[in-house]
């Protein structure tokens, strides 16, 4: 399932909803991104999500149907937000449960991994020198190569 | 043709949003670029640097030599910074 929005998330309930029900569960990994209150060395005030819509939704969920396809899930989760977000904010919820950890483990990481790199989310830090966009980040693209041949359609 | 602008491309070209009729010549990817560049200071300057610009074709990433015409919604941005 993904969601995008405004709103903040109860991490606890929709964990609980996740997994309800299903006893083949065995393991639930998650994955919870926050804002921070620094960039650098520089202090954050608050950031701003934007992403666009409509391509947003369709890339999540070729994201969450890749995942599926490599390991055998259970049940899994996105929830990403747009819009004002302060320092402690939470950002992004992916969660990924199988019968046992390692599926579980893995499938998190590549969500969040693919997530990071393909799905059109941008960041405008506000902090006192003005608002900035975010750059992105080598590590990034580095990390979501580990996970090697990326299918028809999802590649950048 | 829609045009969407995101994130610094829409600071640089001052707009989000717009639909253009490109001429008849303009059939890919690469000679849309090309041609919005010319548009004014602000798309020039966006489209400066074509390495930090990613491009969707009616919301699938797309490369400079695929085709683009006219109904097609073409968005321009960074690189994403998501998650």
């Amino acid at each position: 399932m993904i969601r995008v929005q405004e709103e903040d998330f109860d991490l606890g309930a929709e964990l609980a909803k996740l997994t309800a029900g299903n006893m083949k569960v065995g393991g639930l990994a998650v994955f919870v991104g926050l804002v921070r209150d620094m960039a650098g060395d520089q202090a954050i005030g608050a950031m701003t999500l934007e992403h666009y819509p409509g391509m947003t939704e369709k890339m999540l969920a070729r994201i969450e149907a890749e995942a599926k396809e490599r390991w055998p899930l259970e049940a899994s989760l996105i929830i990403h937000r747009v819009g004002r977000l302060e320092p402690g904010d939470q950002i992004v919820l992916v969660a990924a449960a199988s019968a046992h950890r390692q599926a579980a483990f893995d499938a998190c990481q590549f969500l969040i991994d693919w997530l990071k790199t393909k799905a059109p989310f941008w960041k405008l830090e506000e902090s006192g020198e003005g608002a900035q966009w975010v750059d992105a980040r080598d590590s990034d693209t580095a990390a979501t190569k580990r996970w090697a041949t990326p299918k028809k359609g999802t590649a950048e | 043709m829609k045009l969407l602008y995101f994130a610094w491309l829409k600071t640089k070209t001052g707009v989000a949003e717009e639909d253009l009729t490109p001429p008849p010549e303009v059939t890919t990817v690469a000679e849309l670029l090309t041609w919005l560049r010319g548009r004014g200071p602000g798309h020039a300057e966006a489209l400066a640097d074509l390495t930090a610009l990613k491009v969707a074709v009616n919301q699938e990433y797309a490369h400079p030599d695929d085709p683009v015409r006219p109904g097609d919604e073409i968005a321009l941005f960074p690189p994403v910074t998501g998650g």
